[in-house]
């Protein structure tokens, strides 16, 4: 995306989250002597104490390391963003969700309880669906930033299982009381708490084989990507992984898991990425790489390993955002980011092209650049690891694969070849953008010289919070002497060196070769419109827009509901005894079921309204025969209206149309009656509670002065029921009124 | 008696439910008079039957004498038939507004909210 305008900046807008980025860097830069000595800082207020849930954040080595990096690539970034769009209309948008991102970022590392750091979880996906889908007028921009949501939403879900059922074994979500006891690995749900969080982690930091949305989150503007891959989101998982690391390494499953999908992506993505002929692709892939490594990494356990991704967290950080950077000047320089036709830029664009230089350097692993240290350090884990010839290999294939990568991405378009087929005339660009790439370039390689204050300030504080001691963390040197790591770093290069030599060659066999694997991104689109025809198909079937399935499916369910739960619970029945029976209140239950079968059968509006009446005298008749005269009066009344309004309404309505007999009908509704009966029935089967009719039946007269008791339940006891009872018959009458309005004259 | 007239509850419900799947809006209001009389019933047989002992307090007495019917399944079923009785007006009233707006008592032939899809 090239620049939109001829403006050089954004003004106010453009400069404030820099200050804002650059602010909060300065104040965690201002923690490290603390940190440095030992300190563990820790700020909580209570946020649901019922819950014991805290606002709690925790400044650690590795939070601190991890807040660094997010607040220092983050000004740089904004900087360049500044220059990058300037006069893009819609900056301050772009501003803001940066912004966001940025500090969804901070509250994640720095959060210190499991609901906190899910609620900052899932901010960095919301934003960072936001930033990926920046350019939303592009269709690709948007599916691939919905991509990304969905693939990392889903993986927060699990997540969010993962940290409850971790919640509910420690017993408190706060993740310092957590790591302190240190009872998890042995509690029964330690297996579901480690792949719930290992979906969570390992969908965030793209890990085969849910990597593919990382490289199609290249649609964002480049210094999202810049940032999104070199600090930030996709570490979110690395952090995740890291933070749990005390709590949860050591086992089986978190060494071979992390292990070998570790293992899987680096090699994996370092193919992939000496394919790509688009630079920022091959930055993508390479990401992956860095997270494939750091995931290997922590499976392990050793303070070498631990050394190795402390150091090489950062130093991915550094070459990784200044790369980006670089290629984003090369897109507005040259307005392509084609291998093929870029060449010879190092004349025009010299600071790039040496920024370009340091941070490919750091990147291959070159001395003395720190890539070369954080290089020799993974050597070193690696060879402590439980599998030394499998994390050694994938390693050292994964590095020489990055070697070759570097010289595509910083040789060729820079000192090779030459600038005449460009798109445009290359030419420098501004201070803004030049500032990224050279001091995170030059920070690679002044950490390289002299990784004594690194190792101070960041790398030995991170591996005590890691271990648990700060003795365990390795020295970051360049010269060890001579030994295996040193030798497996010479291998490395020579390999790399002719990997270089062959990689446009190799690039077509591997387009072949990795083109049929199965390829997850081309099944997702396929998955979605999947997803969408089932939701079409299921639509129609449940909404089908025929109310007689929709009460059929009611009854159906009430049917369902009340047989399935008697039958589970076991049928409380009352022996069937025919004890008290009579014959009077028989032949009346007979003449109420009478009334309903005839207006079952008839086709006569007639015989209907006469069963109908039947069925309702016979009823009021039962509720005489069982002391309830004022129901029964009152039902009789009710039936008589019934009946007259019905025979008034048939004045006007069409005949019915002949019963037929429907089989589906009658199997619910036969349902239904049976699940009616054998509820009736097990209420029977149990005791009568009679407290509230003694109550009434004591009170009746002395508080309330009346002899009926049903009557003084009516008006006095239950008065505020009636009054309702009453509303809503006011209610049902206006309606009625509003409904018989306009309809005057109009008969069919 | 209780458990005779559980099941005649049941034969009510099922007729009055037959008849509101009939899909013709005439039988629905049928079936809903009918459901709620077997509602009320329902209610009615569970708080017990005692014959020919209404819940009164006889003059001079401040307790009903001896046993009497329950009272509070009663004030209970008052309730309902008159709020049952408000709802019958309304559908009763409903059903012939639809008549004259859409020419048709078939439930299945009102889709102005649902409109057939047509593909």
């Amino acid at each position: 995306m090239a620049p939109v305008s001829d403006k050089t900046n954004n003004g106010l807008i453009g400069i404030l989250p820099v200050l804002l980025a650059a602010a909060l860097f300065a104040f965690f830069a201002a923690q490290i002597p603390a940190i440095a000595a030992g300190e563990v800082l820790r700020w909580s207020m209570p946020w649901f104490p019922s819950q014991g849930i805290e606002l709690a954040f925790l400044l650690d080595g590795l939070s601190l390391t991890f807040a660094l990096l997010i607040s220092g690539i983050g000004t740089l970034v904004l900087l360049y963003s500044d220059s990058y769009l300037a006069g893009h209309p819609q900056y301050a948008r772009f501003a803001l969700f940066l912004t966001s991102f940025l500090l969804a970022m901070l509250g994640l590392v720095l959060a210190d309880d499991l609901i906190l750091l899910f609620v900052f979880w899932e901010l960095t996906t919301l934003t960072s669906y936001l930033l990926i889908g920046f350019s939303h007028e592009a269709e690709k921009s948007r599916r691939n930033a919905l991509q990304a949501l969905f693939v990392t939403g889903a993986g927060g879900l699990a997540f969010l299982a993962g940290l409850i059922l971790m919640g509910f074994a420690a017993g408190s979500t706060s993740i310092s009381e957590i790591i302190a006891a240190d009872e998890l690995r042995d509690h029964a749900a330690y297996t579901g708490i480690l792949v719930l969080v290992f979906a969570g982690a390992l969908t965030k930091s793209a890990q085969v084989p849910v990597h593919f949305w990382l490289p199609n989150a290249m649609a964002a503007p480049t210094p999202v990507s810049a940032f999104l891959h070199s600090a930030t989101m996709v570490k979110a998982g690395i952090y995740l992984l890291a933070r749990m690391h005390p709590a949860l390494s050591g086992t089986p499953g978190w060494i071979w898991t992390l292990t070998i999908l570790g293992a899987a992506t680096a090699v994996f993505a370092s193919l992939q990425s000496l394919r790509q002929t688009d630079l920022k692709q091959a930055l993508a892939y390479t990401t992956l790489m860095a997270l494939g490594t750091l995931t290997l990494l922590l499976g392990q356990d050793s303070g070498y390993a631990m050394t190795a991704f402390a150091t090489f967290l950062i130093v991915h950080s550094l070459y990784k955002a200044a790369l980006f950077l670089v290629v984003g000047n090369i897109d507005a320089a040259t307005g392509t980011r084609e291998v093929a036709q870029l060449g010879g830029l190092g004349r025009s664009m010299t600071l790039t092209a040496g920024a370009a230089a340091l941070a490919a350097l750091s990147m291959a692993g070159a001395p003395p650049f720190l890539g070369f240290i954080g290089k020799e350090l993974k050597y070193a884990g690696a060879l402590a690891a439980d599998a030394p010839v499998l994390v050694a290999g994938a390693l050292v294939l994964a590095n020489a694969l990055m070697f070759a990568v570097a010289g595509v991405v910083a040789l060729r378009p820079f000192w090779l070849g030459s600038a005449a087929d460009l798109p445009r005339a290359p030419k420098e660009r501004s201070w803004r953008m030049l500032a990224g790439p050279v001091v995170l370039g030059v920070a690679g390689t002044l950490f390289g010289i002299f990784p004594g204050p690194l190792q101070q300030a960041l790398v030995t504080p991170t591996v005590a919070a890691l271990t648990g001691d700060a003795a365990n963390a390795a020295e970051l040197t360049l010269w060890h002497g001579v030994n295996l790591p040193l030798l497996l770093s010479l291998a490395t290069f020579a390999l790399g060196l002719a990997l270089y030599a062959g990689h446009r060659p190799l690039r077509a066999g591997l387009a072949h070769t990795l083109g049929m694997l199965p390829d997850l991104d081309r099944g997702w689109d396929r998955f979605l419109d999947g997803l969408k025809g089932f939701a079409e198909w299921q639509a129609a079937r449940i909404q089908s827009g025929k109310l007689s399935f929709y009460l059929a499916a009611t009854f159906g369910t009430v049917a369902g509901a009340l047989l399935v739960t008697m039958l589970a619970r076991g049928l409380p029945l009352p022996a069937f005894t025919l004890d008290g029976f009579s014959w009077a209140p028989a032949a009346v239950a007979a003449l109420m079921l009478a009334g309903g079968v005839l207006v079952l059968l008839t086709r006569s509006r007639i015989t209907a309204i006469a069963g109908l009446g039947t069925s309702g005298i016979a009823i009021s008749l039962v509720f005489l025969i069982y002391g309830a005269p004022d129901v029964a009066i009152t039902q009789l009344l009710v039936e008589t209206l019934v009946v007259v309004l019905v025979a008034v309404a048939l004045l006007k309505l069409p005949r019915l149309p002949a019963p037929r007999f429907r089989p589906g009908a009658a199997v619910i509704s036969v349902a239904v009656g049976a699940s009616v009966s054998l509820m009736l029935l097990s209420v029977l089967g149990q005791p009568l509670d009679l407290s509230l009719t003694s109550y009434f039946e004591a009170a009746s007269y002395p508080d309330a002065h009346g002899r009926n008791i049903v009557n003084v339940i009516l008006v006095d006891f239950r008065a505020i029921d009636t009054f309702g009872e009453i509303a809503v018959v006011a209610i049902a009458a206006l309606s009625a009124l509003a409904l018989l309005r306009g309809t005057k004259g109009r008969t069919r | 008696m209780e458990p005779f007239f559980a099941i005649a509850v049941g034969g009510l419900a099922a007729a009055a439910v037959y008849l509101m799947l009939s899909g013709e809006l005439l039988r629905y209001i049928f079936g809903l008079v009918l459901l709620s009389n077997a509602a009320n019933l329902a209610i009615f047989v569970s708080g017990r039957l005692t014959p020919g002992a209404p819940p009164l307090i006889p003059e001079g007495a401040y307790a009903p004498a001896g046993t009497v019917a329950n009272a509070l399944p009663q004030a209970l079923v008052l309730t309902a038939i008159v709020i049952g009785f408000g709802l019958f007006a309304f559908a009763l009233v409903l059903t012939f507004r639809a008549w004259t707006t859409l020419g048709t008592l078939e439930g299945d032939d009102m889709r102005v909210a649902e409109p057939k899809v047509t593909k």
